[in-house]
């Protein structure tokens, strides 16, 4: 194994550049290195200017994601042996406009988030019972969600998706698979809600099931099931609605 | 300069000035090429399956002309026989039943993500819901394949 690598980095200045360059820097290659293994070389050692986000170090926090070789990854998660000999590209999430080098800006998601209540709705909530209650879960019943609990917002789904790379306007991946985690929670009643919202042009429609959403999530979530298991309950309440009178729906 | 994968061609997007945002950053805004679905192997696929529709569309048509040509009569049905064998027309329904075997075999294998079926309180594993789709489509073609030779 060669004793260094290539890093090719996209800086963004804001105050001086027009828009985003190329900057290499060679960092030692070593088996246990990841690539923000890498970029922490090159801020503590070559360069204190170069910015990203980073905090836990492993695959919990969501914060490091960039664009690796072109692919949205952890560059926590992300081996630098797995990309030599390099050079190995690092760019700031596709999709997202660009704070500086490979810093982005997540405020969209940040405004679409609270418009799916990822929280659970009950009409026994705690303004009405006692604080203490507990509402009890069979093992069955976390299982039914779980998956799509895992999320941490990383955002790679996002940057994976030419869906909302072409329309910015659309929910997307994350926030949709977080609706579906509060509907199928067996302690949540409120399906209602958040069928209303993403019934809405920029809801679940605007997903055309390109599934890399799934491929590039680090946790599993498989948010392209929970958009199309969506489209799914949508027909069927717009089917209801069609045949069964007021009343019954 | 070049840039590798993604879904964006950030050296041709455009900063936003100053105030032009909520925080009051100027952000880089990375544009989306017209190409980007030549850049993953997985976003063309995704591209072609989307196209596919229109070929599974021109086979709906062809079949029409088929029951058209049937119910005027034999001579119009030699016609059409004429016609279909045409080289043109045998390519495009070569090109149409490549793109329709494409549309059929990837939605199938989407089919799982999409419905998540569960028996007697246990998901069904995806595969025997993609070998169900199997199965479904050797019964109806063999079944439609007696009905025309019977
Ligand atoms: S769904 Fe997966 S890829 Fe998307 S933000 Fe959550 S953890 Fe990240
Ligand atoms: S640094 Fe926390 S997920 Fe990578």
């Amino acid at each position: 194994m060669a004793d260094s690598i290539r890093l090719r980095v996209s800086r963004y200045r804001p105050d001086t550049d027009p828009e985003p360059h190329w900057q290499e820097y060679d960092v030692p290659l070593r088996k246990e290195w990841t690539v923000l293994d890498g970029l922490n070389h090159v801020k503590n050692e070559v360069d204190t200017t170069l910015s990203f986000r980073w905090s836990c170090r492993m695959g919990i926090c969501g914060s490091c994601g960039m664009n690796v070789d072109g692919e949205p990854r952890l560059t926590c998660a992300t081996f630098l042996s797995d990309h030599a000999p390099g050079p190995v590209t690092v760019e700031p999430l596709a999709n997202f406009p660009v704070v500086r080098d490979l810093v982005v800006d997540l405020s969209d998601f940040m405004a679409k988030l609270p418009r799916v209540k990822p929280w659970i709705i009950h009409p026994d909530d705690h303004r009405t019972v006692e604080p203490d209650v507990e509402y009890l879960q069979t093992p069955e019943q976390l299982d039914a969600y779980k998956q799509f609990s895992m999320c941490i917002n990383c955002m790679l789904c996002y940057a994976a998706c030419p869906v909302y790379g072409l329309d910015p306007e659309f929910i997307g991946p994350a926030a949709i698979a977080l609706a579906e985690r509060y509907d199928l929670d067996s302690r949540d009643r409120g399906e209602r809600e958040r069928l209303d919202v993403l019934v809405e042009h920029d809801g679940v429609y605007g997903c055309t099931f390109v599934g890399e959403c799934t491929r590039v999530c680090p946790k599993h979530v498989d948010p392209a099931a929970a958009i199309q298991r969506y489209k799914l309950k949508a027909a069927m309440e717009t089917v209801k609605a069609f045949l069964l009178p007021r009343g019954a729906r | 300069m070049t840039r590798s994968g993604g879904a964006t061609t950030p050296s041709r997007g455009t900063p936003t000035p100053s105030g032009g945002t909520p925080t009051g950053l100027r952000l880089y805004r990375p544009r989306v090429s017209t190409w980007w679905w030549t850049r993953k192997r997985s976003y063309l696929v995704f591209v072609m399956r989307e196209l596919s529709s229109v070929f599974v569309a021109w086979f709906v048509v062809y079949l029409l002309f088929l029951v058209h040509a049937v119910g005027r009569g034999e001579a119009a049905y030699l016609r059409f026989l004429d016609w279909a064998a045409s080289p043109w027309v045998t390519l495009l329904n070569v090109v149409a039943l490549a793109f329709v075997l494409l549309h059929a075999v990837t939605w199938f294998a989407l089919t799982p993500q999409a419905m998540a079926v569960r028996v007697a309180g246990r998901t069904v594993p995806p595969v025997h819901i993609i070998a169900g789709q199997y199965t479904g489509l050797v019964v109806v073609s063999g079944f439609v394949l007696w009905l025309v030779t019977r």
